[in-house]
């Protein structure tokens, strides 16, 4: 049985100036432990199904099952992260950012440290736990972002372009830190991005939207043995077949 | 360190600032063109502030005056913080309670003192709801700002996490708009202060600065008024810097929320 399952999801923003759709009739599921890159233009409406994803927002049609059972809001078997680094709370140390769902869950102050620590030493940063964000470069506050996002153990994470505001160096880390992170936890992983690279590093298979108002255009599975490497001719053939599916133009950006 | 070079020059320009007003008042009061009774000097007016803290007299008048302002100062946070912030959290109260904050507001609080003293008498309760007008209206429009800025993406990442309502409040809402909350509890205190001696002035009997600057005008003592009004500054400068200042360096600017100022 699939993990998630998306059934002809579509959703319809009202605005003082008429009514925007935001996804069309998508439509496509996940297995357990898969890493699925969602790729498409900006505007095609990623992040709005990510948020229908998350429970953020509810569709206007169609239906979501996480483990069979219809989603009706944000729950705690589903972690997100966010492009944004002001994700974080300001006025939490990167340790007590990654305690407050366990927090939440009424774990004690002992126990929800020592998993804390853990999880920032699986993002490499067991030696910032006492800093403020603020105090944080932007790939450290995303890493601490994908820590707190682990730490109260959903079975799916949900990422939003995370690295798209890091700087192209940072982001090839970022890549690869993630590609360990999720080698070691098994999670069920739905990751957007308009970046077509990224997507071939990382995911098991990749969903290719159209652009706005979008829907699915097509599924390429990735089936690259892992480390993968970027420079590799396979690698370079992946990504030219994500480029003509988008149009070329999407790409570059 | 150059923060700390940074503060220095800015405490000498301050001491210059007041050396200068200094030197200019007391050359007026020496000049002979005013009655020494009206433009006491600087030593008479040091000799009579000495004399007052020596009796305990100012000390005591200080401490009426400062618990008058605690007290008022107290309640309107106890009353404005949570009404702001479910001001901030839900239409209805919001849209119950803005067009009367918006009505109340423009009154200045000495307005009410005669109404309060019809109601109360004279003494602290009317004193003290001077002040609590005076406060509240700053701190509640601040917290109802600072609820509304709070960012999404906190409740959003906080709701995730499985944070219940109450968790929300104190754990997302209070610190996120905390920036706005201590800007209200500035001005609130600011406010709190400028009313407390006007409504001393009026409605106090026997103990309060206001009430001794007041009092002072019927024997001319404009030595008695001034040093007055130099220990109504003094608190309020050192109470706002040390109190505030340091809430706020442990706070907000310690989490990056704003920046200190440059100088
Ligand atoms: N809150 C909103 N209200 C109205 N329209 C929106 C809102 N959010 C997104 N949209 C519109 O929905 C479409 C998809 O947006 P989005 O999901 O953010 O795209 P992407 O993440 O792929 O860049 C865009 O046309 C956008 O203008
Ligand atoms: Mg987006």
């Amino acid at each position: 049985m699939p993990h998630i399952e998306i059934r002809d999801v579509s959703l319809i923003y009202d605005t003082p100036s008429g009514s925007v759709p935001g996804v069309q009739g998508v439509s496509f599921s996940i297995e357990p432990s898969e890493f699925l890159c969602i790729v498409g233009p900006s505007g095609c409406g990623k992040s709005t199904l990510l948020n229908i994803i998350a429970g953020f927002l509810m569709p206007t049609g169609g239906e979501i099952r996480i483990g069979g059972k219809i989603i009706t809001g944000h729950g705690m078997d589903r972690g997100v992260v966010f492009q944004d680094f002001a994700q974080l709370f300001p006025w939490r140390t990167a340790l007590a950012n990654v305690t407050f769902g366990l927090e939440m869950k009424g774990i004690s102050k002992a126990e929800r440290e020592k998993i804390a620590l853990e999880q920032l030493r699986l993002v490499k940063l067991d030696k910032f736990v006492r800093s403020y964000p603020h105090h944080l470069s932007g790939g450290m506050q995303q890493r601490v972002a994908i820590a707190r996002a682990l730490a109260y153990n959903p079975s799916v994470l949900l990422m939003d372009e995370p690295f798209a505001a890091l700087d192209a160096l940072t982001r090839d880390e970022m890549q690869r830190l993630l590609a360990d992170v999720w080698r070691e936890t098994k999670k069920t992983v739905i990751y957007v991005t308009h970046n077509v690279a990224e997507a071939v590093y990382l995911a098991d298979r990749v969903v290719v939207m159209t652009p706005h108002p979008g829907t699915v255009k097509t599924e390429i599975p990735i089936r690259l043995a892992r480390p993968r490497d970027p420079l590799s001719v396979e690698f370079l053939e992946h990504q030219k077949e994500l480029l003509r599916h988008l149009g070329g133009e999407a790409g570059k950006a | 360190m150059s923060a700390n070079t940074e503060r220095m020059r800015s405490y000498r320009r301050a001491a210059v600032t007041l050396l200068v007003v200094a030197a200019l008042y007391e050359a007026s009061a020496r000049s002979g063109y005013f009655a020494p009774a009206l433009l006491p000097t600087l030593p008479t007016i040091g000799r009579t502030l000495f004399a007052m803290l020596l009796d305990g007299s100012m000390l005591g008048h200080a401490l009426y005056t400062f618990y008058r302002v605690m007290f008022g100062f107290g309640l309107a946070i106890v009353v404005a913080l949570p009404l702001g912030i479910l001001m901030g959290r839900f239409r209805t109260v919001e849209g119950f309670f803005l067009p009367l904050a918006s009505a109340l507001m423009p009154v200045p609080s000495l307005a009410w003192v005669p109404v309060f003293i019809l109601w109360f008498g004279l003494g602290n309760t009317t004193t003290v709801l001077v002040v609590f007008y005076a406060a509240t209206f700053p701190m509640l429009l601040n917290t109802w700002s600072g609820v509304r800025s709070v960012n999404p993406l906190w409740l959003r990442a906080a709701g995730t996490m499985g944070a219940d309502e109450n968790a929300m409040f104190w754990k997302v809402i209070i610190p996120g708009a905390s920036p706005f909350i201590i800007t209200g509890m500035r001005q609130a205190f600011l406010r709190a202060w400028i009313a407390v001696v006007g409504a001393e002035m009026i409605a106090a009997s026997n103990w309060g600065l206001g009430w001794v600057i007041f009092d002072a005008k019927e024997f001319l003592n404009t030595d008695i008024m001034l040093a007055s009004l130099a220990v109504i500054g003094f608190i309020g400068f050192v109470f706002e810097r040390l109190v505030f200042g340091s809430l706020e360096r442990a706070t907000i600017q310690r989490w990056g929320m704003v920046r200190a100022a440059k100088s």
